[in-house]
């Protein structure tokens, strides 16, 4: 019905159903649907038998609530009315909250206080650019342990590019457990050997610089924080690496989402090579949002030319010749009788009688009143069937063009990366706010079925 | 008009193509502007079709009337060396400290520090005057983080103040947040008619309220333009019988009524309801954006797709509806 289906479907129910499929990751650029997916897919998971944990990063107020999950406490939560025989539980990760659980588990009482009230933890945990995507990390590894659900499904937080997720948390992980870090640590640490003496002036020269440039008290600020967390620094460095392992293991499969459009397809496009060369499992690509027609074949030319023919007619004609008016009349006085069901032809000219003068002098009124054509609706705001009709097919005009748009830019990236099995999900005028709509989405993802 | 506006959005709204758009119609008869990208996306050098941008203003077009739009993507890397290179000579050191990682650590890991750099930039070229005492440029157009991040990434002063309370990072801090409070700048914010765009929006503009950054205007995006009338869609959504439909449509040469065009009846219609959900959706939702005082405006979406040309009709927009 919609664009011709993407040659390789993908086929989303026999993921979900695979028992050995534990983790599914939906990652994309901002704005494309990635948390509705996620959703949509855990439901159908859990409504298929499954024990399912949804970590969703920053859902919409209105989808959380749907779910059952309008307050932020990063514990999962049962979502209620799931139908079968699975479990469907949703959290919202808070990243802030995360960090304090990792320091609070790793180090004792007084040290964690100190750490948690150090001005560089405070600002760190709450705005790193990369701490929203190893926060998440830390939470998928976390739930992946307590083996509580069979299947995990991740959403990936909104950075400005997918590949964000994978990189970030690397780059924590080094920095935390990296040269600085030591650097920083230095004068504490090495000051006094003589061996070293040569290395300790640099090194002095070096957090002179630093402070230059920080203030003096951030970077003790920054010290007392790396002082603070030395026991950790090797475990930040370990678990990054073993999240990362976690994601190209077996039973981990990445969906990546994009809508029909250039910027995110071209994404999508970037995410597909980055997980090839990290031998992370691609599962498929959710095309979101994608339009379709029930008459695509009524091309928008046609379409577009019998409109003009249309509004050309009831713009002049009428007026002109009381007999063509009389017949435009009667298509149109048609409609208010019952006579269509008459087995008449279908140009229908042999009954204008029977809709009679009322509905013919209506229409003449009508005629008159929007008989300028361009603007419509200005004169008794009530429009022909005329109109009517040729604005029905300006609106498929436009469907029809936009289908054309979207159908192009996924066959660029068809063509691409022909391996790529695609799931499409058709546009909906309105956003998602309840279990239903989860439903239906789940349906068309899994209605490309091969 | 502010000499620094700061274009943000939801992502997926467009606010890269709305900043151009920006720039080049501020830059219309005569006038420079410099457009900055501060996310490393190279979202700007794909929308004027040309290769990668590099740390370096370079003009990437010309404006109706003589005008040239320059270009920037600020690399916060660089911008720290520029900074250190500019306040300290510290040339070789700062080799050293990229070496060791201390620029990775200031640029990417020390939240604000980076945001500092990065609007410290935009600012220094806001202030820049020629030997003439002219300024650099007119206006200066930055694309800016989206929606849920902008009001952190403009409040430097905020995010730093925790951290650097005293030192060359702080007072840069202060200087840029001079500049931000000030009515030299302007936060515009790009949405579209639906509801996590807008909603998004509306928490954008309190947030930016509660921290005094001026906040200018709301440019919803993409507008779809309006194809069936109310009271065309009130006739066609349950007043029209399907066969008075059918036979226009054989009317107008689409085949028989009860063939080829009968069968075309349902389909149109299912779009029309669509539509109709659609339109009343949008209605709604801007009806939520009117409610919070700022100037509104609306830039058509482009029938087939963003190009070159296509950035200039919404130039051509902006300055019709008084933007620029």
């Amino acid at each position: 019905m919609s664009l011709d289906p993407a040659r390789d479907p993908l086929d989303v129910d026999a993921l979900l159903d695979d028992p050995k499929t534990r983790i599914v990751v939906c990652c994309g650029s901002g704005g494309v649907g990635k948390t509705t997916t996620a959703a949509a897919l855990g439901l159908r998971a859990a409504e298929r038998g499954r024990t399912v944990v949804v970590l969703t990063i920053d859902p919409a107020r209105r989808l959380a609530q749907s779910m059952g999950i309008d307050s932020l406490d990063n514990v999962p939560r049962r979502v209620k009315d799931v139908h079968g025989g699975g479990e469907l539980h949703a959290m919202m990760l808070d990243m802030k909250r995360t960090f304090d659980e990792i320091v609070e588990a790793h180090a004792d009482k007084e040290r964690a206080g100190a750490i948690l009230s150090n001005p560089f933890y405070q600002s760190l945990s709450a705005g790193f650019a990369g701490t929203q995507e190893y926060m998440a990390m830390e939470k998928l590894g976390q739930l992946r342990s307590r083996d509580e659900w069979d299947l995990i499904v991740v959403d990936t937080p909104p950075s400005r590019s997918a590949l964000d997720f994978l990189d970030a948390p690397k780059r924590l992980g080094s920095f935390l457990d990296g040269k600085l870090i030591r650097l920083l640590m230095a004068p504490a640490k090495m000051g006094g050997r003589a061996g070293m003496k040569f290395l300790n002036v640099g090194m002095s020269m070096m957090t002179g610089a630093l402070g230059k440039l920080l203030g003096g008290q951030l970077l003790r600020d920054v010290q007392t924080f790396v002082a603070a967390m030395d026991t950790m620094f090797g475990g930040f460095r370990k678990r990054a690496d073993a999240t990362y392992r976690l994601l190209q293991a077996p039973g981990t499969a990445f969906l990546v989402v994009a809508s029909p459009e250039r910027d995110a397809l071209r994404e999508a496009a970037y995410f597909v090579e980055r997980l090839a060369a990290d031998d992370m499992p691609l599962a498929g690509l959710v095309l979101n949002r994608v339009h379709g027609s029930g008459a695509a074949e009524l091309s928008a030319e046609r379409a577009l030319a019998a409109a003009e023919n249309l509004e050309a007619s009831s713009a002049g004609e009428n007026l002109e010749a009381s007999g063509i008016v009389d017949q435009e009349g009667g298509n149109v006085g048609l409609g208010n009788s019952s006579e269509s069901e008459a087995p008449g032809s279908p140009e229908a000219s042999d009954s204008p009688e029977t809709s009679g003068s009322s509905p013919s002098t209506e229409e003449t009124d009508s005629g008159t009143g929007s008989g300028s054509g361009s603007d419509p609706g200005a004169g008794s705001g009530s429009a022909s069937v005329e109109q009517l009709t040729a604005g029905l097919l300006r609106l498929h005009a436009e469907r029809m063009r936009l289908l054309a748009r979207e159908r192009h830019t996924r066959d660029r990236f068809t063509a691409l990366h022909p391996e790529v099995a695609v799931a499409e999900v058709a546009a909906l005028p309105g956003d998602v706010h309840d279990l239903d709509g989860l439903r239906a989405i789940g349906d068309q993802l899994a209605s490309t079925r091969p | 008009m502010s000499r620094l506006q700061v274009v943000s959005g939801k992502g997926g709204t467009g606010k890269t193509t709305v900043a151009a758009a920006l720039a080049l119609a501020l830059a219309t008869e005569g006038k420079r502007t410099l457009l900055v990208e501060v996310e490393g996306r190279q979202g700007i050098a794909q929308l004027f079709e040309t290769e990668a941008l590099p740390y370096e203003e370079r003009k990437i077009a010309v404006a109706p009337g003589g005008g040239e739009v320059y270009a920037l993507a600020i690399d916060p890397e660089l911008a720290l060396l520029d900074y250190l290179q500019m306040f300290y000579k510290l040339g070789g050191a700062g080799r050293a400290l990229k070496k060791l990682g201390a620029v990775d650590f200031a640029t990417t890991i020390a939240p604000g520090l980076r945001d500092v750099l990065l609007t410290g930039k935009a600012c220094e070229a806001v202030r820049r005057k020629d030997k003439q005492g002219r300024f650099a440029y007119d206006c200066v157009v930055m694309d800016a983080p989206p929606t849920g991040r902008i009001t952190r990434f403009l409040n430097v002063n905020d995010e730093v103040a925790g951290l650097a309370r005293i030192g060359p990072i702080h007072n840069q801090a202060q200087a840029v947040m001079r500049v931000l409070k000030s009515p030299e700048t302007s936060v515009h914010l790009v949405t579209l008619l639906e509801e996590m765009p807008v909603q998004e929006t509306v928490d954008g503009i309190a947030e930016l309220r509660a921290a005094q950054l001026p906040v200018g205007r709301v440019i919803v995006n993409m507008v779809r333009p309006t194809l069936l009338d109310e009271a065309e869609l009130d006739l066609g959504l349950g007043r029209t019988p399907r066969t008075a439909i059918a036979k226009t449509l054989a009317a107008a040469g689409l085949g028989g009524a009860r063939g080829a065009a009968g069968r075309l009846v349902d389909p149109l219609l299912a779009q029309a309801a669509e539509y109709a959900e659609r339109h009343a959706l949008e209605g709604a939702q801007r009806a939520v954006l009117a409610g919070h005082g700022l100037p509104l405006h609306e830039l058509p979406l482009l029938a087939d797709g963003l190009d070159l040309a296509g950035l200039y009709e919404l130039a051509a927009e902006l300055r019709t509806q008084g933007i620029a």
